[in-house]
């Protein structure tokens, strides 16, 4: 018979993966953890500047212009919403096949989808050049008409998909966090630090008849969320794939997109698990290697999931005998942005074989060192569909490149302050791993045996 | 401060009188549980830190009818879906937009999946927090540790047709290991 590897490591009890747990959130934090917030904080008030400056004066601060009109706004936005979905995957799509291992995951993933959605949300908003307008991306009753947004547009689908899945993937976060919320109130030394965890956790007591309608509800929502992640990058697909443009117009793309999206999504989530469990070494016996491990072989799966759709477009392109197709796909290998195509080949497809091999798959500096080259990777391979497909479409008279400026720069270094100054600021306040959820995975005889009725 | 206290005391939810007992083991509790039951006592209550399965069995707790709930307002999310977008461009200003019909149905599919997600999660949170009686302000807790690492049940002495007294000899029986006279 196969050996199970326990879920949570180390002898503990119910009392000491409270203690674990919650200690985060109730001691001061050191000055490692300063540090990082302050460079942080400082990467988050350039990109306050950066897109502030860019909303007062306008979008031409960046390097957008015929034919490119979409640029680091719009690759960046496709690379966070991205980012997002392995949170989804990990807490509902797991959660839905039974997947236990991903329990202790679970809580960070999820907050991590949550700010990569909130930061991925400025990104079209401010691409639009005037932000303050953004409300009219709403239907809502005008005194125009009134004029109704235009239901059959992909960006009014996106608008959609994006305001639901930031809704809903906020609600799932929430209310997993409700209980390990009172775990915290109910701990509290002091009256204010009681009072605000008791108005976070909204009066949760535990009651059974409570836990009943909870299992259930969180049930349906990862119900709900499944369909619900797998539709959003694919509406996010339809933005490029309903143009007609060479190199958008393909029907490989929704499924492109969503195994991308969660291909950089494991690749960010095992980038911030690395650094949690340097960080904070007691999470060690919660986020085992073996979950580690867990992730790295999605990553490698995906990965070659992805290098398969690189491969079949190219094959479509020849197949298809489209003349402009084909040049498009030449082009982007071996046209100017040359360079931009074999870093995405490289870092999504090339380098994520090492996991193939135990040792890179269960070792942290390599996992680390990987992880941020899928980053990396899936940032190039939005680039590469966004720009390449039009600096070059039918007309050469049309012909054009897209150049950085300074500011292209800010927005897109700039987003990282923001997701991580919010992410670091979670991991202190609020707790990281779901208490309630750890503590029905321990092993069966803990705490001296007493759980001998099995 | 002291009208925030006064504030306070004023919107706490207002508990039963009853007597508590204290497991420091889920199993265990789940035995009570089934017991107490058994003597024939209907309205008492379990407090736990997770969800403990055998629980619902035990107390005679049914299945949550929320499903319900999200399955109708899903339903009702993509007709709205469909309702809006045929209203808006069919009716109330009908454009001309590339020629395309404008009752165009596959491209309003997205918008009607995506509302149905939307009303029918939302909605079942909003249910959830109505039958679990939430968001409540300072409810009265039994023991902190019961979000922690212990495992009580409660039986009001009104309802159960025992009196205090007894209900401690019932639970001392059944193994508590804490007994509390208390409010929940």
């Amino acid at each position: 018979m196969m050996r199970r590897a326990p879920l949570v490591m180390g002898q503990n009890t119910y009392r000491d993966i409270s203690d674990d747990i919650c200690r985060l959130t109730e001691t001061l934090p050191d000055t490692k953890f300063l540090f990082g917030l302050s460079a942080a904080l400082c990467l988050f008030g350039l990109y306050a500047l950066v897109q502030g400056t860019i909303a007062a004066t306008g979008m031409g601060l960046q390097g957008i212009n015929h034919p490119v009109g979409w640029g680091t706004d719009i690759v960046t936005f496709v690379f966070w919403i991205g980012i997002g979905h392995a949170g989804t995957l990990i807490s509902a799509i797991l959660f839905l096949f039974r997947q236990k291992w991903r329990t202790s995951i679970a809580r960070t993933a999820e907050a991590m989808t949550v700010f990569a959605v909130m930061t991925a949300g400025l990104f079209p908003i401010l691409h639009t050049g005037r932000p303050w307008l953004a409300y009219w991306l709403l239907p809502y009753p005008n005194q125009r008409g009134p004029l109704w947004v235009n239901f059959r547009s992909p960006l009014v689908w996106d608008v959609f998909a994006v305001s639901t899945y930031a809704t809903v993937s906020m609600v799932f976060w929430y209310v997993g966090m409700v209980p390990d919320l009172a775990t915290i109130r109910d701990r509290a030394k002091s009256v204010w630090r009681r009072r605000i965890y008791g108005a976070l956790s909204l009066g949760w007591r535990g009651s059974a008849r409570q836990w009943n309608h909870y299992e259930m509800v969180y049930m349906l929502l990862a119900g709900l969320s499944a369909p619900l992640v797998l539709s959003v990058h694919s509406i996010v697909s339809f933005d490029f794939a309903v143009a007609n443009l060479p190199g958008w117009h393909t029907t490989i793309f929704p499924p492109y997109f969503v195994a991308g999206a969660i291909f950089s999504g494991f690749g960010m989530v095992v980038t911030i698990m690395t650094i949690l469990r340097e960080a904070h070494p007691t999470f060690k016996d919660y986020i085992t290697m073996d979950h580690m491990e867990a992730m790295n072989k999605i990553i490698m799966m995906t990965g070659m999931m992805v290098g398969y759709a690189y491969a079949s477009e190219f094959f479509i392109a020849w197949y298809s005998g489209v003349e402009y197709e084909q040049f498009t796909f030449i082009n982007r290998a071996f046209g100017p942005y040359w360079w931009a195509y074999w870093i995405m080949v490289s870092c999504n497809v090339f380098i994520p074989q090492l996991f193939w091999f135990r040792f890179f798959r269960r070792s942290i500096p390599w996992m680390f060192v990987i992880s941020i080259f899928v980053n990396i990777g899936m940032w190039f391979e939005r680039f590469v569909i966004t720009v390449t497909s039009l600096h070059r479409d039918f007309l050469p008279s049309n012909w054009g490149m897209w150049v950085a400026t300074i500011f292209d720069y800010g927005a897109l270094f700039g987003s990282f302050g923001m997701f991580f100054t919010l992410f670091l600021l979670y991991t202190r306040v609020l707790p990281a791993i779901s208490i309630a959820e750890v503590k029905p995975v321990l092993p069966v005889g803990r705490d001296g045996g007493n759980h001998g009725h099995h | 401060m002291a009208i925030i206290e006064n504030l306070l005391e004023a919107v706490r939810p207002k508990g039963k009188r009853g007597v508590a007992g204290i497991w420091h083991d889920e199993h265990h509790l789940v035995e009570a549980a089934r017991k107490v039951r058994e003597t024939g006592i209907k309205n008492f209550e379990a407090i736990t830190p997770f969800p403990v399965h055998g629980l619902d069995d035990a107390m005679g707790i049914p299945l949550s009818f929320i499903p319900w709930v999200t399955f109708i307002m899903g339903v009702c999310g993509c007709a709205f879906g469909l309702w809006f977008t045929w209203w808006t461009f069919c009716r109330d200003w009908p454009l001309n937009i590339g020629g395309k019909p404008f009752f165009s149905l596959p491209a309003y599919i997205p918008i009607m999946f995506e509302l149905t997600i939307l009303f029918a999660a939302l909605s079942s949170v909003a249910t959830l927090f109505v039958v679990c009686g939430i968001p409540a302000i300072e409810p009265q807790i039994i023991d902190p540790d019961l979000t922690s690492h212990k495992f009580g049940l409660f039986i009001p002495t009104g309802e159960s047709g025992y009196d205090s007294a007894k209900l401690e000899k019932l639970l001392r029986d059944l193994g508590a290991n804490e007994i509390k006279h208390t409010e929940f």
